[in-house]
């Protein structure tokens, strides 16, 4: 177990010698990524295949787009990211430099799942090598074969003292744990985050824990439930529903559940074709624990269409359930498979409610073409993100910040989120030695009159453009001529 | 507050904000007034704990509405016509836990964020300071909704109690150690946090300087408040021939400031209790004194003390001061300052002093800390633009200025899209094919500028 402590002694020791800090070695290493990306990218789709049964098709779009995307993006920005940010000054601070640095935080560990094992193993190391720091990166054991890969391919492109890979189960993670870090993203269920956030706290190190939950998905009577149905299929059987943003349930008025039933039965059939098992665009669940504990959710339940499960192969049909009562179990936890239960309820405001009641979710969709009617449940309900009309997308667009709140988790990446969550800002003031004039108005022994001069100097509002600076200047310049004539 | 969505009370308590921070800032300030606060100086008791609070109260109460807008942001080709937007939502119920040694200040500022971010808050004050906590408990119900913020006056065993109930977002000011513990009772809870903490701030004197101006400026920033503050300059790195210099220029400003003797000057304040008094007493046993050294216990006064020659292993530099005592540290140079500072846990800030503007460059550059103020002591804060927060044990998030509204606020991203345009989506239905890969791999493509699309 030293070899956790080697390791990541490494990496800090790498850090401090400063030579991760500049931009043209950052870029060199995010340029030396996306070779990675395009040369081993049959390896990528082969390891991604052997661990989800994900077809080379699904698994590009899902993860290999996403990351290459995200790397364009980093190395396109960079240096606007990076560069200092100057800011409003006050009277005192006029004649001064102040700015926020953007500075890396040190060594960072990402600790990825096995959903999405390349793209949330690789999309925040980028972010973190962006922001110029060293990244210890512990891809997760479930999915073996895509950590494997990550193992023997990342120090045969990157810095390997700076951006080491660790490998193995719980007893592994536990002892990296223990280690120091600047700053720990973990993606995976809450359970284990709050075990992340406590060995975190002892270090006192920031977290980004992206979590889960059960996402609400509330179809409203006036849409197009053909649309709609179709949107929401798509979002909920994709990865088997191993998706942590996937629409968990739906809730509906009773009137149109059957029709939901319908519009979803036919949406599967155009994707997955009859025999859905034989679709080489249907994933299979990750391993035998998540099969069982699925289908223990359906105990009890009305199914309406599919449950059909084959154990050897770990092969769950898409199922929709019917009626579901709020109390049952598939209602208690986060499904994480290709179970879709439905509850009815009369109104809208009994569905607000409803989800109100519950742990904040990671996401929560809409389908409505009232856009008041969307617009209202956004602004009376949290959660980390939102889609109205579809599933899913918010995920897609870097420009949003990505991640969860209460049990769903604390924290955002993506894009510029990324480069801000793995950075330090650091304000900066830098004043000069000289005019001491107008500090002495600070200097004890105080007096009425000097209380009243630094009202002045530091309740007054000046945002009235170049003419307002200039009379600022003059201001100022008398100021501290009349405080030097009376104070000296 | 219990089945309340956040939004609509939200919306309330901005209604009733501002007048009533006013207000409870003219409370702050009659008090201190009749002397019942604190037995801090009038003029810093004026300048950080209700001008500071001033200036965060009118900078929130001027930007709000902007502030609470739903930010807009570019979108990609997919997503060009829909809505994308962040949505700033509160949190739900937080806790803010202040310190004893800006009671006011450092409640209210983190206060006036909570409230403006739309959150109900529970506030727990200071047990130490006992006319502030108080104060806060008696004035703030009298001024905010009672429905929507509570004054918890607790000691450290229920304060504990108080941690194991569900908050949705804790910010707390005070030392690491506790820190630590707030954040442990976080994590069973998933709650988010900001830790306002502490440590050894350093302060690099360089042999090119107007010794006078920086021996001023130094003594003012290590004796307000009797040192008591989180980023007064804890310790001064300079050489052997400018300790000789700073010695007498500071005795100098300390003469200038609080008279021959300070005890009789009401402008230096006094230790808050008899346990933090004996705590400072110990560390006077390093180096030399060169000035001050003076105690009284019954007065729980110090005088203004610089130590010389001080050792690293000394007790004054073992744990963060915060008393009125400054400890000098001889160095050879900048890069033996530099490396000493790197050795140690990240302050909350970084002072260089340097009338070579690369010198200052240097240690802003080659050092990590919070914040980082050249030429100065303690002016960083009191701009509001900037963020205030530590790194590594000093802390970890930040606030003052929008930077608390942004503290306080979930960003919840949000993307609204229509129902039409079902054609475009069909590349993204199964079954796949490699024609439907094809395109969605054009379509989504980030190009790089410089990239030659002929290679």
């Amino acid at each position: 177990m030293e070899r956790m402590q080697e390791v990541v002694g490494r990496a800090r020791a790498a850090f401090n010698s400063g030579r991760c800090r500049s931009l043209e070695f950052r870029m060199q290493q995010l340029k030396a990524l996306e070779r990675m990306v395009w040369e081993k990218e049959e390896e990528i789709l082969a390891a991604i295949k052997a661990d989800l049964h994900k077809s080379g098709h699904n698994a590009y779009s899902h993860e290999i787009l996403g990351v290459l995307g995200e790397l364009a993006l980093a190395m396109d920005k960079l240096p606007s990211w990076a560069a200092p940010q100057p800011v409003k000054k006050n009277l005192l601070t006029m004649r001064d430099e102040a700015y926020v640095c953007l500075e890396p935080l040190g060594v960072v560990l990402i600790i990825g799942a096995w959903n999405y094992p390349f793209v949330l193993t690789m999309q925040p190391l980028i972010g973190a090598i962006a922001a110029g720091n060293a990244v210890v990166v512990k891809p997760s054991e479930i999915s073996e074969n895509t950590a494997q890969l990550v193992a023997d391919l990342l120090p045969q492109y990157l810095d390997r003292e700076l951006y080491p890979v660790v490998t193995g189960g719980v007893p592994e993670t536990t002892e990296l744990l223990t280690q120091r870090f600047d700053h720990i993203l973990y993606t995976g269920n809450s359970t284990v985050g709050k075990i992340v956030m406590a060995a975190a706290a002892k270090h006192l190190t920031p977290v980004t824990l992206e979590l889960g939950g059960k996402s609400p998905c509330y179809i409203d009577k006036d849409c197009d439930l053909a649309v709609a149905c179709r949107r929401i299929t798509w979002g909920k059987f994709m990865n088997c529903g191993q998706t942590c943003i996937a629409p968990d349930y739906i809730i509906c008025d009773p009137s149109i559940q059957s029709k939901v039933v319908e519009n979803i039965k036919a949406t599967l059939q155009e994707f997955y074709g009859e025999d859905v098992k034989s679709s080489p665009d249907y994933e299979r669940i990750v391993n035998k624990r998540h099969f069982k504990r699925i289908l223990g959710l359906l105990e009890g339940q009305k199914v309406a269409h599919g449950g059909e499960a084959d154990e050897a192969s770990c092969f769950i049909a898409p199922t929709i359930l019917t009626d579901v009562s709020p109390e049952s179990k598939v209602m208690e936890e986060e499904i994480f498979g290709p179970v879709l239960p439905i509850l009815t309820m009369k109104s809208v405001d009994e569905a607000i409610e409803f989800i109100n009641r519950r742990e904040k979710p990671l996401a929560l969709y809409v389908f409505s073409n009232n856009k008041k009617l969307i617009k209202r449940v956004i602004s009376e309900t949290s959660s980390g993100g939102v889609t109205g009309n579809d599933v899913i997308m918010h995920f897609f667009l870097s420009t949003l910040p990505f991640g969860g709140v209460g049990n769903s988790g604390m924290g955002a990446y993506h894009g510029k989120h990324s480069f801000e969550t793995f950075s330090h800002r650091r304000a900066c003031l830098i004043k000069d030695l000289k005019m001491e004039g107008t500090n002495k108005l600070r200097y004890p022994p105080s007096s009425q009159k000097k209380v009243d001069w630094a009202k002045f100097f530091l309740l007054k509002r000046f945002n009235k453009g170049r003419v307002g600076l200039v009379i600022l200047a003059l201001l100022g310049i008398v100021a501290a001529v009349v405080i030097k004539m009376v104070y000296c | 507050m219990k089945g309340l969505s956040p939004q609509i009370l939200g919306k309330k308590k901005k209604k009733m904000q501002g007048r009533d921070m006013s207000c409870c800032c003219a409370a702050a300030h009659a008090e201190l007034t009749r002397g019942v606060l604190c037995p801090q100086p009038f003029f810093e008791c004026e300048f950080s704990e209700i001008l500071l609070c001033k200036n965060e109260l009118h900078e929130t109460l001027n930007n709000l509405s902007h502030w609470m807008k739903d930010e807009h942001v570019d979108k990609s080709l997919v997503t060009r016509l829909d809505l994308a937007f962040i949505r700033k939502d509160p949190y739900g119920v937080v806790l803010i836990i202040g310190p004893w040694n800006c009671p006011i200040h450092l409640l209210l500022v983190p206060l006036i964020g909570a409230i403006a971010a739309g959150n109900c808050v529970i506030i727990k004050p200071s047990e130490i300071t006992k006319n502030s906590e108080r104060l806060m408990a008696e004035g703030l119900p009298s001024y905010l909704d009672k429905d929507c913020s509570a004054v918890v006056a607790a000691g450290v065993e229920e304060t504990t109690r108080l941690l194991e109930n569900k908050f949705d977002y804790i910010f707390f000011t005070g030392s690491s150690a506790v820190g630590r513990i707030v954040m442990t009772a976080a994590a069973k809870q998933l709650t988010p946090v900001t830790l306002e903490l502490g440590g050894k701030n350093p302060c690099y004197v360089s042999d090119s300087c107007d010794v006078q101006n920086v021996a001023r400026r130094v003594a003012w920033g290590r004796f307000f408040n009797a040192g008591q503050i989180c980023i007064a300059p804890n310790y001064v790195l300079c050489s052997a021939e400018m300790q000789e210099k700073l010695l007498p220029a500071l005795h100098k400003a300390i003469t200038e400031f609080y008279g021959p003797n300070p005890q009789e000057s009401p402008d230096f304040g006094r230790i808050v209790g008899d346990r933090q008094f004996q705590r400072l007493q110990t560390l006077l046993r390093s180096g030399r004194v060169a000035i001050g050294g003076q105690t009284d216990e019954k007065d729980r006064y110090i005088a203004p003390t610089v130590l010389a020659d001080v050792l690293p292993s000394d007790p004054a530099m073992q744990e963060e001061i915060f008393g009125p005592i400054l400890p000098i540290v001889v160095v050879a140079n900048m890069d033996e300052a530099i490396d000493f500072i790197n050795s140690r846990e990240r302050p909350l800030v970084v002072y260089a002093f340097s009338s070579d503007d690369k010198v200052v460059n240097q240690v802003l550059e080659r050092t990590s800390s919070g914040g980082f103020c050249g030429n100065d002591t303690l002016m960083h804060v009191t701009l509001t633009s900037l963020p205030f927060g530590g790194i590594g044990n000093s802390g970890l998030g930040m606030h003052h200025g929008k930077f608390t509204f942004d503290t306080f606020t979930h960003h919840r991203g949000c993307l609204h899209r229509g129902m039409g345009r079902e054609a475009l989506h069909a590349l993204r239905y199964p079954p796949y094919s490699q024609q439907k890969l094809g395109i969605v791999r054009v379509a989504s493509e980030v190009k790089r500028k410089d990239a030659c699309t002929l290679l």
